[in-house]
């Protein structure tokens, strides 16, 4: 069956880009508030996290993985950023600690899933707990707030007079690497490879577990990242921080088109699903709907994400049926 | 005929399926003026796929008692008219005709209902249920409060066991059949749905000769039987063997429907290809160079024991053997997707590293491996991402893929090895099986390897493109590459090899050169005879 130019334009991720500019557009017309600078910061910066750990979940899930402990390391590095805070030592030393701890986690992972071959879906929901748990250990019950005011001012500030906060130019350097690594490079090429046939891939040199342990790698050093970047914007370093956002990462990156079975989809329609979310829910509060009923909403979006692909290639099915019928006559 | 209850077998069921009645019948015409009715028949059957037309006014009759021949080459459109014959596909134009009346098929459900079974080459059973939970799967014989009846299960099963002439246990898993019996086991099943046409889409392809036997056997009793067997096959040993009449088709086109005897494999061939094929074997003799590939004392426990060979530049080796001797798996090891846990090899000099393809592959060597769906290609890729996934490192600037480098370098190959597509975008799950092949072979002659490891390189692919791969493999070793060729079809190891190797239990049993390689003396040391 050749598609029309058309229908091959009318793909899933720029359907989502399409609902994205659509939300935005309604929402400057109609929804009071929403388009002042602070507002908009907020919204910006409540998505970020999010934002920061769906660029290395995308590759991973383009290979055919998932990491379900992103939130929990990400809440672990903010611990121990609190807890080596607490013990005096200078912040320039801390976060490079933090961020190699996220590279340990990250390792973690990847090595039971490479060498011990076990699935990731397990495997990231049990270090989910455990991280989490250390986290806990390591600060007990404690908030930290006392940060150095220029490090909390730059993760919450704004760039001038703009509404865009100072930490979404680092944002849009990481996306760029991400989107040249994912479909530019021949590591980006590989995941695609190794997410759609893993025994293929490696039949045609690829390394499948040097690139999967990379991509896990990334991933924890992007989500310790998130949780530095966590502590400062909100100026508090608490073990439960980011707890639950592992499934609006993965909810944002699936809303986006990236296939949960590996192998498809695009990084520019992942960072779309992001927005989609974090705009949606901005909306919504600013319409004054009631909390339940956001995470109802968000609910029934991701489940219509999963759905809307398929719904749309059966269409086209009993289309080309009902057209064979009708020449038939 | 055992076990058959005298109402189930088709008054013409004698007369019919006998070359000696067939032969009256004038060539190329359909023998229906006289005679049964066709059980089924296709009449003037078209369809197309967008621009591609896969089939052409085609038609085709079936009956009961006879076991007739679809052979055409890859993309003739066989495929095409199994999924009609089995409501998969609605034709654009034609009838199908069940029982001489005109029906249209909504789905395979309508197909089934009508007694119309296919059997595929790979049968998928549930692995760890028992043959008879298998083919009662879901409609089981009931008791009361609709438990299910284990015993009436096993009873039908075994029913069925016995009408098609075979001992099979109703109560085994069916993890551990061979394809043969999980095929024997899907044509109960289709027996059980009160089957009267079966059609088998290349059901030997992954057997061994005394599978193939055992196979046959069951289809000559359903034959008896007065039902009507489509068969599909490249072998055409086998069409000759079990057929009695064949329909051949040609790019979508119908050429003719006739009796087989009388005919030889050449004047099918010529049927199949439009014209005359050229020479299926075209060995050219090479003066063999330096070795090229040493494997010594390779050993993966368990598996092979203690395997040493050489193959030289300009040299096609075959290496022969049963399934399951360890052929393939000593060439998964040498190429590095498997670890070895003794021994050494050697590429072109350089010793490769355990467990590793990409050393392997940068000291070039490639493998062109045995199953092309699972580990040939990425079937949701394009054609020109699967050729470019071998060239990943060489087109490449700055670290980034160069594009234009890709495109041109899998343009290049496909068009070299005469791959038939709409476009190089497109996903190879899109094209025929002998067209992944070549791409499968594009991927890895774009690498220039020195060393061509190819296991079942002409499997389930049409005699015109076999006779290319061979021709192909023949040029490759006059230009100096080392061909190791892993292959179950004996002829083509006795028409392409210089030398054949021989494996029998995880051990190379026997080196025989060219001059002294027949069908007897392979066999022998395959089976372990001493030669």
């Amino acid at each position: 069956m050749a598609d029309s130019p058309l229908a091959r334009a009318v793909r899933w991720d720029t359907v989502v880009g399409a609902l994205l500019i659509v939300l935005l557009l309604f929402s400057f017309g109609f929804v009071d508030g929403f388009g002042n600078a602070l507002n908009l910061s907020f919204l910006i910066g409540n998505t970020l996290p999010i934002a920061l750990i769906a660029l290395p979940m995308t590759l991973l899930v383009v290979a055919g993985e998932i990491d379900l402990s992103v939130a929990s390391t990400a809440g672990l590095s903010g611990a121990v950023m609190g807890a080596l805070w607490n013990q005096g030592m200078s912040i320039e030393t801390i976060i490079p600690l933090c961020l190699l701890l996220g590279v340990v986690c990250g390792l973690v992972n990847g090595l039971l899933v490479t060498r011990l071959g076990l699935p990731s879906l397990a495997v990231t929901i049990g270090t989910l707990a455990a991280y989490r748990g250390v986290a806990q250990i390591v600060l007990g019950s404690d908030a930290v707030t006392d940060f150095p005011t220029q490090y909390l001012d730059f993760a919450a500030g704004r760039i001038g007079d703009t509404f865009l906060p100072q930490a979404f130019l680092p944002f849009l350097v990481l996306l760029a690497v991400a989107v040249v690594v994912l479909h530019a490079t021949p590591f980006g090429r590989s995941a695609f490879a190794v997410g759609a046939n893993e025994e293929a891939a490696r039949f045609a040199g690829v390394r499948v577990k040097r690139q999967k342990l990379i991509l896990f790698v990334a991933t924890g050093f992007m989500a310790s990242l998130t949780g530095v970047f966590w502590a400062l914007h909100y100026a508090s370093a608490r073990y439960d921080n980011a707890t639950g956002l592992e499934l609006s990462v993965v909810a944002a990156v699936l809303l986006g088109g990236i296939d949960f079975d590996g192998g498809k989809g695009t990084l520019g329609g992942a960072i779309a699903g992001v927005f989609l979310l974090g705009a949606l829910q901005n909306v919504m509060s600013l319409l004054n709907v009631s909390a339940q009923s956001q995470i109802v909403v968000t609910g029934v979006l991701l489940v219509v994400s999963v759905l809307g692909p398929r719904v749309a290639r059966q269409i086209s099915v009993a289309r080309a049926g009902r057209r064979a019928a009708t020449t038939q006559t | 005929m055992p076990n058959v209850p005298a109402t189930q077998l088709k008054p013409f069921t004698t007369l019919w399926g006998r070359p000696a009645d067939v032969v009256e019948e004038p060539l190329m015409t359909h023998p229906s003026d006289t005679g049964p009715a066709p059980v089924l028949a296709l009449k003037d059957i078209s369809k197309s796929f967008g621009a591609v037309r896969a089939l052409r006014d085609v038609s085709l009759e079936l009956f009961p008692g006879e076991v007739h021949a679809l052979a055409g080459e890859n993309g003739a459109g066989k495929s095409t008219l199994i999924k009609t014959l089995a409501g998969v596909h609605r034709p654009d134009a034609g009838q199908v005709l069940l029982d001489g009346e005109s029906t249209v098929f909504h789905g395979p459900a309508d197909a089934r209902d009508a007694g119309i079974a296919v059997i595929y080459q790979e049968p998928t059973l549930f692995p760890d249920l028992s043959i008879a939970e298998n083919i009662f799967m879901g409609r089981q014989p009931r008791r009361a409060l609709g438990r299910i009846d284990h015993k009436a299960t096993h009873a039908a099963t075994l029913a069925l066991m016995q009408r098609l002439g075979v001992e099979l246990d109703p109560d085994r898993p069916a993890r551990g059949l061979s394809i043969a019996d999980q095929q024997i086991v899907e044509i109960a099943k289709a027996l059980s749905f009160d089957a009267r046409v079966l059609i088998m889409d290349e059901p030997t392809a992954a057997l061994t000769g005394s599978e193939v036997a055992r196979l046959f056997g069951v289809v000559r009793t359903l034959r008896d039987q007065g039902s009507a067997v489509l068969f599909i096959s490249h072998r055409l040993e086998e069409i000759f063997q079990i057929c009695e009449r064949v329909t051949t088709l040609r790019d979508g086109a119908w050429i003719a429907s006739e009796p087989l005897d009388g005919m030889t494999e050449d004047d099918l061939v010529r049927r199949m290809v439009g014209r005359d094929l050229d020479e299926l074997y075209p060995k050219q003799d090479v003066r063999a160079g330096e070795v090229a590939l040493s494997v010594r004392r390779l050993t993966r426990e368990g598996v092979f024991t203690d395997v040493s060979f050489e193959v030289r530049r300009g040299e096609i080796v075959g290496l022969a053997g049963l399934v399951g001797a360890g052929r393939t798996e000593v060439a998964r090891a040498v190429f590095g997707v498997d670890r070895w846990d003794g021994g050494e090899v050697e590429v072109d000099g350089r010793t490769l590293t355990n467990g590793a393809p990409s050393t392997a592959m940068a000291a070039g060597l490639a493998l062109v491996p045995e199953d092309r769906r699972a580990q040939g290609l990425v079937m949701d890729m394009s054609i020109e991402r699967n050729i470019g996934l071998t060239g990943l490192r060489s087109t490449v600037r700055a670290g980034l893929m160069d594009r234009g480098a890709e495109r041109s370098r899998s343009l290049d190959w496909a068009v070299k090895l005469q791959v038939k597509y709409a476009r190089i975008a497109d996903t190879v799950s899109t094209l025929s099986g002998g067209n992944q092949q070549k791409v499968v072979l594009a991927k890895w002659l774009a690498t220039g390897p020195k060393v061509l490891i190819v296991d079942e390189p002409t499997r389930g692919i049409d005699v015109g493109t076999k006779a290319e791969v061979h021709r192909l493999l023949s040029e490759l070793a006059a230009d100096g590459v080392a061909v190791l060729m892993i292959s179950s079809d004996l002829p083509e190891i006795l028409g392409m090899a210089d030398r054949v190797l021989v494996m029998h239990e995880g051990r190379l049993t026997a080196e025989i050169p060219r001059s002294e390689a027949t069908e007897e003396t392979v066999m022998a040391a395959a089976t372990g005879r001493a030669a």
